[in-house]
């Protein structure tokens, strides 16, 4: 009796292990079969379609941008290669059909962050023409952590995607209304995280804006007025330090 | 298109980024590299979502939702960021980062040694908080 059930019990579990095991290889092998079809019907290995050479052009106008970004020895050039290198990006991610990604970045980089380090170019009195010590004394060691990690990430990278390519058929993937679903469908709680990110992030930079030469006026104040009170001098610093430093604040809290 | 040409691409800025943040002075110039870093990052994560998108068809677009939360953690980083150098240059007349070699506030207290500093950088928060 008991010996009955479990001989039926194996042969269930058996059933379904075959079920699955089938069920898997099935699965598995078309998808195989599908993916093979696509990288050998479709696509050649080494023949670009027109996508891809304007990825290639494009993507050689952003790396040279991001380059003279970097080596240039005029800071406020650094800043403008850096808007072409991002609005590069920019239509890369147009041509992945990321639209809605493509426009945030135009907004956000191209439209904010590189004014708001052209700001702080100017606030920090950079100079205008050629600065001789912009770049360090390691620069050597520089580059060369730099191209050892190029040489080791692209070709990481190349080797496990040879046979990989991206459908870019059909449907944009990126659209505004496939992100607009996918970020308030499954992504609410971060984004709204996200906001309470920004908030502090304005909050903290007004207040580190706002700390103007806290230190010596308030010791020197504190010496010839009042010795014993050390709060009142230092709230009085405050209030007395944006004027001094008036030009700069308005400017950058208006460009933020 | 094949994968590798963004992939390439992307690391191909991160390197370039790296030996910004590595070789430049300036630390506004610092930050921009920072910036191309977060970049490179971002065109990795859209491409691959975009090729997960069909090849696996995943729904949650997790890399797009991904790239739009690092560009605005981008945007609060590069604010916090240029505070942060906007009140070293008012404390120290500078933003050469080679420079900026101990943590204490004010000139003064480089002649004291380590023990100095370190009792000094309490203050500066304590003077940070009354302003």
């Amino acid at each position: 009796m008991s010996l009955a059930a479990a001989a039926a019990a194996t042969a269930t579990v058996a059933h379904a292990a075959t079920t699955a095991a089938g069920a898997t290889v099935a699965h598995t092998a078309t998808t195989a079969a599908g993916a093979t079809t696509t990288a050998a019907d479709t696509h050649g290995f080494l023949s670009p379609t027109g996508v891809e050479i304007a990825f290639l052009l494009v993507g050689l106008v952003t790396l040279g941008a991001a380059i003279v970004s970097v080596t240039t020895r005029q800071l406020v050039h650094a800043a403008l290669w850096l808007v072409v290198a991002l609005g590069g990006l920019a239509v890369e991610y147009l041509l992945l059909t990321a639209e809605f990604i493509a426009w945030v970045q135009v907004l956000i980089y191209v439209g904010s962050v590189v004014v708001l380090l052209l700001f702080g170019l100017m606030l920090t009195r950079a100079p205008i023409g050629r600065s001789p010590d912009a770049d360090s004394g390691n620069r050597w060691v520089a580059l060369t952590v730099a191209v050892a990690s190029a040489a080791a990430l692209v070709w990481v990278v190349v080797d496990a995607f040879r046979t990989t390519w991206i459908d870019l058929d059909g449907a944009a993937a990126g659209s505004t209304e496939v992100t607009g679903k996918a970020l308030f469908q499954n992504w609410v709680l971060p984004f709204e995280a996200l906001s309470v990110l920004l908030l502090a992030a304005l909050v903290g930079a007004i207040v580190l804006s706002r700390k103007a030469k806290a230190n010596p006026p308030a010791v020197v104040t504190s010496a010839a007025n009042e010795p014993a009170d050390n709060e009142t001098p230092a709230s009085g610093t405050a209030a007395s330090g944006p004027a001094a430093s008036g030009t700069a604040d308005p400017e950058k809290e208006g460009a933020r | 298109m094949h994968l590798a040409y963004p992939a390439v691409l992307s690391a191909l800025l991160f390197s370039t980024g790296l030996y910004g943040v590595l070789a430049r002075r300036n630390a506004i110039l610092v930050l921009m590299s920072v910036e191309l870093m977060l970049n490179a990052v971002n065109l990795n994560l859209v491409a691959f979502d975009v090729w997960l998108s069909r090849a696996a068809e995943e729904t949650l677009h997790s890399g797009q939702a991904l790239t739009l939360f690092t560009i605005a953690i981008a945007a609060a980083e590069i604010g916090i960021g240029l505070a942060i150098v906007l009140a070293v240059y008012r404390n120290r007349g500078t933003s050469d980062i080679d420079k900026l070699r101990d943590t204490a506030e004010g000139h003064e207290t480089d002649g004291r040694g380590t023990d100095g500093s370190d009792s000094e950088a309490p203050a500066a928060q304590k003077a940070e908080a009354t302003a």
